[in-house]
Formats: C-alpha cells, structure tokens, sequence
C-alpha cells in the first residue's frame, strides 16, 4: 500500500510526524520545563537556547514544543467532536429527511450565518476559559461544516438502491446510518478531517492570540505570537518561529490530506 | 460508383493503460489486430456484449480514440487518405464532414443551451459545406424524411421540448446535414423504449436508404442489427468472431458464439395453471406521489404460489410504482394488497418482520443494490443474520449453500462487488433474496442491465430456483421477449392503468386491444425484412383509417 508515495505526501508525512513526536513526548524532549525564566528577555539562539528565549526569559524552543502539545491536543480534541457531532447529526437529517432535516437544516444555517469568530469569541468571553469550554466551542462551531458536507454525501448514499434494500428488509435506522452508509461516505469525510484540523489549528492560534484562547502561562502556538510579537519591532524574530510552525503544519496536514484524497476518490468501493 | 470502398480498415490495434491500485500500470489490448472493409451505401452492423469493443473499434473508423485510448498500429484508411497517418488539421476536415457520429444518449449528447436547429446545422456551417439558409432548408427536410412533427419548426426548440425517440432523430438529421459519406450510429435505439425504437429505426433505415450514406450501426441486439445492416461484423473480446452478410449470419451462423447470440432468449416455458389460493392479491390499488396526479390507477393482479406475473410496459407507465406500493416503500392511496390470507399493512414501516422477509426485492441495477464496502459474505449474510438470526459456522454453511444454488463457488464470498462481473453481481443480488426465504420476489427490470447471454443464464437460473423453491416472481420488464420466456400470467400497463391482464396464453393471443398489438409488434425479430413487414402493416392500418 505504501509503495509509490509522492514526494509531497512523504515531506507532509515527515513534517506532521515530527510535530506529533514533539507532542507526545514534550517532558522528555523539551530542555527546560515549559514556564521556567531561565535566562534573559530575548535573548539570542544560542547552544543554551537553540531558539533563544521570549518575553519573560522563558527558553523558546521548550516552550514550542509544549506549545505543539497544547496545540495539536485541543486541535485534535475540537476536530473530533466536530466530527462525531457534524457526521452524525448529517446522517440523521439525511435518512429521515422531511421536517427533521428542514429544522436540522435551517439550525445549522442560522450559526453559520454568525461568523465564526466573532461567536467564538463572544461565548468565550461571556464562559470560563478552560481548555474544555475551548474544545466545546470550537468543536460545535466546526462542526455545522461537517454536517453540510456529511449531510450533502448522505443524500446522495441514501437514495442507492442498497439503502433501500436494507430498508426494505426491516433494518432499523442505526444500522443504515453507520453500516450502510458511512463506509461510503468515508473517503469524503477523511479528506476533509485534515482541512478541518487545519482550521482547528489556525482558528484556536486566531482565538489565542487575541487572548481568548489558552491563557498563560500555558504555551500555545498562537499565544506564543502574541507574547512575542513587540520583538519584531526590535528585530528579534521569536514571533515568527511559532507562526512558521503553524504555517508548516497547516501545509503538512494539507500535503498528506490531498494524498489520502487522491487514493480514495473513487467511491466504487472495494479494497480502495 | 456503387461498388467503391469507401473505408479501409487494416490491422487495426486499440490499447489502453489502466492503472489498478497498488501496481503498475499495465497496457489493456482494447481491439485486436482487426480489418474491415465498407463499400459505398453499404450499412455494417458492429455487434458484441458490452466490452467487446464494438464503439472504439467503430470510433476508429474517424480515427477518434477515446480519453486515454491509443491507436498504436493499423491504418484506417477512408477515401484514399490514411486517417491515421494525417495530421489533426487534416481530422478536423473529415470529421463532421466525410464522417458523422450519432450518440446513444440523445438527451445527453445535445447542448441543452441552443435550439435543435443551431446544433443540427454547426457542423455544415463550420465546415464551410453551404451558407446558413441552404443548410436549414436541408435540415429541414430532413427533419421531414425522419418523420418528425412540424419540420419547419421542431428546429426552434430546445432538446428538453422534445421527446426521446425524437431527440434521437434529429440527432440522426443533425449526422445527414453535412452530407457525409460515413455514419457512425453508436447504439441510437437502445435506450427507447419498443415502440419508440421502431419508429426511430425506420426513420434511420429510410435517411440511409435516401441518401445513400454508408454507415457502421453499432448495437449489442442482433435483432435490430438485421433489420438495418448489409452486413454484420461480431465482435468479442476486441477480436473478429464472425464477418458475414446479414442473411448469412441470421440464418446461418458459422461460429458458435453467433448461434448463441442468434438462439438467445429460446427458452421455453409451459404456462402453468392458476391455483384456487394466490400467494399476493393487489387489490383496486391507486397510488401517487404526493400531489394529486395518479401514478396507478385501480390495479387490481393476483400472483400465484410458485408461479410469474409479468408486469409490462413502456417507461412511465407504472410498472415500476406498483412495486412500490406492494413492498410499502410508497403507500397506496386507496386498495388493500393481501399476503398470504392477510392483509398487509400499506406503510413499510408497520410491517411486521415476517411480512418483510416474505416479499424480498431484486433491483435492475445490481451495481448499486449491494453495499460496495460490503464483502459477498455480509451481502448474503446479513438477512440470514436478521431474519434467522444465523451464527458462526450455521451462518457460513448456509452462505456456501446459497453461493452453490447461484452456481458460484464459495471463493466469492469474501469478495466486493467490484470484483465481480455483471451476471454474477445480479447472481448474488439473487442469493441476498432467496438468503430471506420469501415467498414472492419482486424482480424490477433485472436482465435488462445485462448483455443478452448473461441475461439468458440469470432467466434460467430464476426460473431453475421457481421449480426447486416454489418461489413466486412478479417480473417487471419493458421487454417481451424476455416475458415470453418466463411468465405465467402477463399484466400490459400503459400511463398507469392495466389495460390488460390475465393468463399467458390470453394475453398474447388475438384479438389485441391497440396498445398490446402496438407493444407486441414492434419487439425486434430475428429475421431479415421484419422492420419493412410491421412498417408496412402499420401504414395499411392507419391509412384505413
């Protein structure tokens, strides 16, 4: 199954592994812990502080790779429920059609015509910030996306004859919701977990910086920009190492989900 | 003049690449070193099961391989000019011109953005053949030799404000226009129904006898085939089985492939008597969907234990709908149908599991009636799981026997439906039903997908599987051969009302009311001069008038 994998796909599958490792194993990794000063404001790279230190003296690259923790587990942790939530609520509206699915619908459309943003950060401000009120936020808000799109793929499953089969021999909704049509809706849906994730990423780093998100002292990628970004206008450049890595992994996720995409378009079936 | 050749074809090789996933790419041989020749005016019928490569070899013929289709050696050579060897400046200039090519799928083949007349002129008009007032005046005298409506002003329409038979033959007028030496007639008729595909082969028969166009006609029914062609070419696996005069390949097929394809569809079935206690009574059921236009009018067929009802009728005419409102799927709005003694309930949903498993369903399109993400093992599985609640070596037992019974082995079973051919994924579609045990099976269209020898296996397996199980079929199909083969009772339905119903023998024999006569005689023979007999008897009958 491996054999043949472009180039583009391998360089996104190295780059998204590394960040992962960084993420599992940040206390073993990091050098120093994550909220330490451990030398001065700012300082330079160095072979003490390979990515030198921020604001506070704190060393940069311990702090980037806690960072990736923090990041990538409220990104991942969003993403899945959006999933769960989007995916399933899509199925439901699509096999019992009717009222169900114009109310679902038109819900769905009514929080989607708010901008993302700014609703976020209108409950974020009005809840506690901790990191579940984070998760659920994003996670509800990404998912009507989700459901758009596992609504539109369902509707189309749930006409084919197979469906109707399965209906006619008296199987309840359960079983043509998860065993009749979400295998044919996965290569969709999987393609789009990686754009979502990336979405999740940017989307929490937008709400960090803006100082909803995670707070301090925790480390987070789009904190990071935040708490560094009055260097720039000294020439040091530690805000833009954590929005480099937001960068790279957004291409990286996206570099790996164009490939599974491209390996499973066709939705005939099989062995795939 | 007459005796001129007009295409030449030698060796002619047609290759593909396919990419299977996981390996390398391998070269697919589409057509075999094939040759052929066409004289002037002279019709040759292509034929072959899907596959066989009856349209490339044909498409090659104007030197056009399809996306991703080479044409690595061979000539083709059409009025003294190798078309293979020229440039595509020179292409340009035959095709459309010198060679015209009318599409299965009318409906799909025209831009539904302009009029008919824009369309059935651009080719004359591109190729600088007349000026815009010359080529209508002969489209539309065409548009009258193919007997369409108002010649004159059918041209003004869209291709949505006309009918399929008559898309067709415009599309048909749309190849004559330029006045071309070759047409290339890729299946027209095969997506009409009966008793439009006689008017359409007529008109084309007629166009070609006119203009005295040569034309390659390809289709994968011999019988339509002979009524057109001067000489037929069949085709399998993209090599040349048989070559021969029409007369000679209907009535004296060489090789045995061509015997099976000309005997297809001889089985023979002795109609079998009522019985007192008929297993479905469909009772004076009228149903729609939504709205207030009724889809069924009043129908009212019994089905019999271990006997077929065929259900017959052009598209639209609700065959298809009536089974419908007996599984449940659509809830007739007046009428009862009775199961067995008692009386169904009409929606699906508060049927019990029984009255479910009792009435099992096989779908025209086996493509889509099975889960692709689902091995043969679960298709076939599951209902015995759900309804006999099978387990574990129970369960694969009865799986084997039911794979035996549609004469497959068991290495099937963990295979998806996209490793299997078309005659065996309708086979398992099969096994999915009789796996429920039913007591009727309500087959909708299901040979009409097929090439005809696989649909002949499926007839004869359907019917083998009635004498052993004593299973009941209601058997909807717009094609009468295929019900003289299998039915019992036969059940005429046209805009949603039965116009006549009853016994095999009764139904097929006179006198007809005018819909039968008209379905009846227009199912394609398997003898030379039938089309020129039926079109005659019609002209008689309605000049009478």
């Amino acid at each position: 199954m491996f054999k043949r994998i472009p180039l583009s796909a391998l360089i996104g599958i190295i780059a998204t592994s590394t960040f992962v490792f960084m993420a599992v194993f940040a206390p073993w990794i990091a050098p120093y812990p994550m909220a330490e000063i451990v030398g001065g404001t700012w300082e330079p790279s160095s072979a003490k502080f390979l990515l030198g230190t921020d604001n506070l003296g704190r060393d940069l690259l311990s702090r980037m790779i806690f960072g990736a923790r923090t990041t990538l587990t409220i990104a991942a942790l969003a993403t899945a429920l959006s999933f769960t939530l989007g995916a399933t609520l899509g199925f439901t509206a699509a096999v019992f059609g009717g009222w169900v699915d114009q109310v679902m619908s038109r819900g769905i459309d009514l929080l989607m015509a708010i901008p993302t943003l700014i609703f976020a950060l209108v409950v974020l401000s009005v809840l506690p910030t901790t990191i579940t009120t984070l998760i659920l936020v994003m996670g509800v808000l990404d998912s009507t996306r989700v459901y758009r799109l596992s609504r539109a793929v369902a509707v189309d499953i749930n006409v084919m004859d197979f469906v109707e089969a399965a209906r006619l021999r008296g199987e309840g909704r359960i079983w043509i919701i998860f065993r009749e049509i979400l295998p044919n809706a996965l290569s969709p849906l999987v393609a789009e977990l990686g754009l979502r994730f990336i979405f999740a990423v940017l989307f929490l780093s937008a709400l960090s910086f803006l100082g909803l998100g995670v707070q301090p002292p925790e480390a987070d990628w789009g904190g990071m920009v935040k708490e560094n970004k009055d260097g720039i206008i000294f020439g040091i450049p530690a805000a833009l190492i954590p929005a480099a890595a937001i960068a790279v992994l957004a291409i990286s996720v996206n570099l790996v989900a164009d490939w599974i995409l491209n390996r499973t378009t066709d939705l005939k079936g099989g062995r795939g | 003049m007459a005796d001129e050749t007009l295409l030449e074809v030698c060796n002619l090789r047609i290759e593909a690449t396919v990419y299977p996933p996981g390996e390398k790419p391998q070269t697919l041989v589409i057509v075999k070193d094939l040759s052929w020749s066409l004289k002037r005016g002279q019709v040759l019928g292509i034929i072959g099961e899907s596959g066989a490569g009856k349209s490339t070899a044909a498409l090659a013929g104007m030197a056009y391989g399809r996306g991703g289709v080479r044409l690595p050696a061979g000539e083709v050579w059409l009025d003294g000019q190798n078309l293979l060897a020229v440039g595509k400046a020179a292409l340009r200039n035959v095709r459309g011109r010198k060679v015209c090519y009318v599409a299965q799928s009318a409906a799909a083949a025209f831009n539904p953005a302009h009029t008919l007349m824009d369309q059935v002129v651009e080719a004359s008009l591109l190729h600088g053949v007349c000026n815009r007032a010359t080529a209508e005046n002969r489209a539309i005298r065409l548009f009258e030799k193919l007997g369409l409506p108002n010649p004159d002003k059918i041209g003004d329409r869209y291709p949505h404000q006309v009918s399929g038979g008559q898309l067709q033959r415009v599309m048909t007028a749309m190849a004559l226009c330029p006045e071309p030496d070759l047409i290339v007639f890729d299946e027209p008729t095969t997506a009409l129904d009966v008793t439009t595909q006689i008017d359409v082969l007529a008109a084309i028969k007629d166009a070609i006898r006119d203009t005295g166009v040569a034309a390659m006609y390809i289709t994968h029914d011999l019988a339509v085939v002979a009524q057109v062609s001067d000489e037929i070419m069949v085709l399998r696996h993209g090599e040349l089985v048989e070559h021969g005069t029409a007369k000679q390949i209907i009535e004296s097929p060489r090789e045995e492939y061509t015997q099976a394809l000309v005997s297809v569809r001889s089985i023979e079935h002795e109609e079998k008597k009522p019985s007192t206690q008929p297993v479905m009574k469909v009772k004076n059921v009228t149903a729609a969907y939504g709205g207030t236009i009724d889809v069924l009018k009043d129908i009212s067929v019994e089905i019999h234990p271990g006997q077929t009802l065929a259900v017959v009728g052009e598209s639209g005419s609700g065959k298809s709908t009536l089974a419908r409102a007996i599984t449940g799927l659509l809830p007739p709005r007046k009428g009862t149908i009775e199961f067995d003694g008692r009386t169904l309930s009409n929606a699906l949903a508060q049927r019990s599991r029984d009255d479910l498993r009792e009435v099992q369903m096989i779908y025209q399109m086996a493509d889509v009636a099975m889960n692709p993400r689902q091995t043969v093992r679960t298709i076939i599985g599951r209902p015995l799981q759900f309804y006999f609640d099978l387990k574990g070596e129970a369960l694969d037992q009865r799986i084997n026997e039911l794979l035996e019974e549609i004469e497959m082995g068991d290495g099937f079973a963990d295979r998806y439906p996209a490793e299997l051919s078309g005659g065996q994924k309708q086979r398992v579609c099969i096994a999915r039903a009789l796996a429920a045990k039913p007591k009727l099976i309500i087959c909708d269209e299901v040979t009409s997908a097929l090439d005809p020898l696989v649909a002949d296996g499926i007839l004869k397996l359907l019917l083998d599987l009635q004498a052993r199980e004593g299973v009941s079929y209601m058997f909807i199909t717009h094609d009468l051969a295929t019900v003289k083969a299998i039915a019992d009772s036969i059940a005429v339905m046209f805009q949603g009302e039965l116009v006549r119903y009853g016994p095999k023998s009764e139904v097929l024999a006179p006198p007809f009311d005018d819909y039968t006569d008209l379905l009846l005689s227009s199912v394609p023979q398997m003898r030379l001069g039938w089309l020129e007999e039926v079109t005659k008897s019609r002209r008689m009958a309605s000049g009478g008038n």
